[in-house]
C-alpha cells in the first residue's frame, strides 16, 4: 500500500447498526475506501467485493483494517458471480441497509483522442460495466433492504458535459446518472433511495488510465471555487451524509463534491495558462 | 548510495514488502521484485508524491527497474 497520509475519519454513531456493500475499492487511494472509512468509523459494518486476485490483495488488509469479516469476489459481466456474492452476503447478515457502487471500466486506448472513434465492443463493455452492474446490483441489493436502505454510485462531471480524454466514459456515467433517476422512481415507493457523487478528478489507481490527468487535475485546481482538488475523505464525508438518514429526503441527486467546480463555465480570470503539465 | 537511491529503494520495499537486499539497482520491479502491473502505476504514483516529481504516461512506461526509477527521478526533481 502507499503511504499516502490519510486524515483520520470522525468517529461516531450515525451508521450504527447499518450493514452495507462496498464495491469498487482498489488501493488506499480508492473513492470507495474513502467512503468506506467514513461509514466504518460511524459504526457502519461493511462488506466488501474486489474482481480478480491484484484487487483481493489490496482490498483484504483494507478491509480487515476496519474490521470487516467480508471480503467477496464478484465480477459484475458475470451474473452467476453476482449471484454468488449476494447470496454470501443474504446468508452472512440477512438484509443490507446500504450499497456503495465504484465501479466503472473502459478500454484505456479509448479514453484519449476523438469519441468518434469508438467501436462498439468498446462502447458496450463501458456500458455494461460501468453502468448496467448498478442495475445488476441493485436488482440483488433491493430485495435484501427494507425502508430506509441507501443505493450509492459514482459519476464524473464528464457525464454533463464534454471534458478531454472522457469520451465513452462520458456517455458511460450520463447512462448511469439517468439510471438514478429512473432507480429512484422504481424504488421510492418502497423507501429506497438513490443517489449518485459526482466527483471531482482524484489522483486513483482507476485515473491513471485516463489520458492527460494531470492536465485535468490542474485545470480543476486552478478553477474550481475553492481552489484546489477534493480528497477521498471529503467524497467519503459526502457519501457518509448520502447513506445514512441524515439525507433521509433525498433521492435522485447527483450530488457535486468537486470544489464547486461544476458552477464554473469559464476559465478564472486569475488562473494561469497552462498549455502542458 | 545517493539520497535519491536511498528513499526510491525504502518505497520499493514497502510498497512491494520484499526483502531489501533483493532491491539492487539493476532489479526489474516485475521480474526481480514480483510487482504486477497495477504495482507499477501505484510505486510511479507512491514516488511522485515522495519526490514531488511528475512522471508522465510514456515516461512511466518506461521506468522498469530501480535504476530507472532513480535516473528519472534524479533529471526531473526540482
Amino acid at each position: 500500500m502507499s503511504d499516502a497520509p490519510l486524515a483520520d475519519a470522525p468517529t461516531g454513531t450515525l451508521m450504527a447498526g447499518k450493514r452495507g456493500l462496498v464495491m469498487g475499492v482498489a488501493n488506499d487511494r480508492s473513492i470507495a475506501w474513502g467512503i468506506a472509512r467514513a461509514v466504518a468509523a460511524q459504526g457502519a459494518e461493511v462488506a466488501f467485493t474486489y474482481q480478480g486476485e491484484a484487487l483481493e490483495r489490496r482490498v483484504r488488509p483494507l478491509a480487515e483494517s476496519v474490521g470487516s469479516k467480508l471480503v467477496l469476489p464478484c465480477d459484475v459481466t458475470d451474473d452467476a458471480s453476482v449471484d454468488a456474492a449476494f447470496a454470501t452476503i443474504k446468508e452472512a447478515w440477512g438484509g443490507l441497509d446500504f450499497l456503495v457502487h465504484a465501479i466503472g471500466f473502459a478500454n484505456k486506448d479509448y479514453l484519449r483522442g476523438r469519441y468518434l472513434d469508438t467501436p462498439r465492443d468498446v462502447f458496450l463493455q463501458a456500458l455494461d460495466i460501468s453502468t448496467f452492474s448498478f442495475v445488476s446490483v441493485s436488482q440483488r441489493a433491493v430485495p435484501l433492504m427494507k425502508p430506509g436502505g441507501s443505493l450509492l454510485t459514482m459519476s464524473y462531471l464528464g457525464a454533463e458535459r464534454v471534458t478531454p480524454h472522457y469520451n465513452v466514459m462520458g456517455v458511460a456515467k450520463a447512462a448511469l446518472e439517468a439510471s438514478v433517476r429512473y432507480l429512484a422512481v422504481d424504488l421510492g415507493g418502497i423507501g429506497i433511495r438513490v443517489n449518485a457523487i459526482s466527483a471531482g478528478p482524484i489522483k486513483t489507481l482507476a485515473a491513471s488510465g485516463i489520458g492527460d490527468f494531470r492536465y485535468i487535475l490542474k485545470w480543476n485546481q486552478y478553477n474550481a471555487p475553492l481552489k484546489r482538488n477534493v480528497t477521498i475523505e471529503e467524497v467519503g464525508g459526502a457519501g457518509l451524509y448520502l447513506l445514512s438518514d441524515l439525507s433521509a429526503g433525498v433521492t435522485g441527486e447527483v450530488h457535486h463534491v468537486d470544489s464547486g467546480f461544476h458552477v464554473v463555465g469559464m476559465k478564472s480570470v486569475d488562473a494561469p495558462d497552462i498549455s502542458t503539465v | 548510495m545517493s539520497e535519491t537511491a536511498e528513499k526510491v529503494k525504502k518505497i520499493v520495499v514497502e510498497h512491494l514488502g520484499v526483502d531489501e537486499a533483493k532491491v539492487t539497482e539493476d532489479a526489474s520491479f516485475i521480474d526481480d521484485l514480483g510487482a504486477d502491473s497495477l504495482d507499477t502505476v501505484e510505486l510511479v504514483m507512491a514516488f511522485e508524491e515522495a519526490f514531488g516529481v511528475e512522471i508522465p504516461d510514456d515516461a512511466a512506461e518506461k521506468i522498469t527497474t530501480v535504476k530507472d526509477a532513480i535516473a528519472y527521478i534524479d533529471g526531473h526533481k526540482s
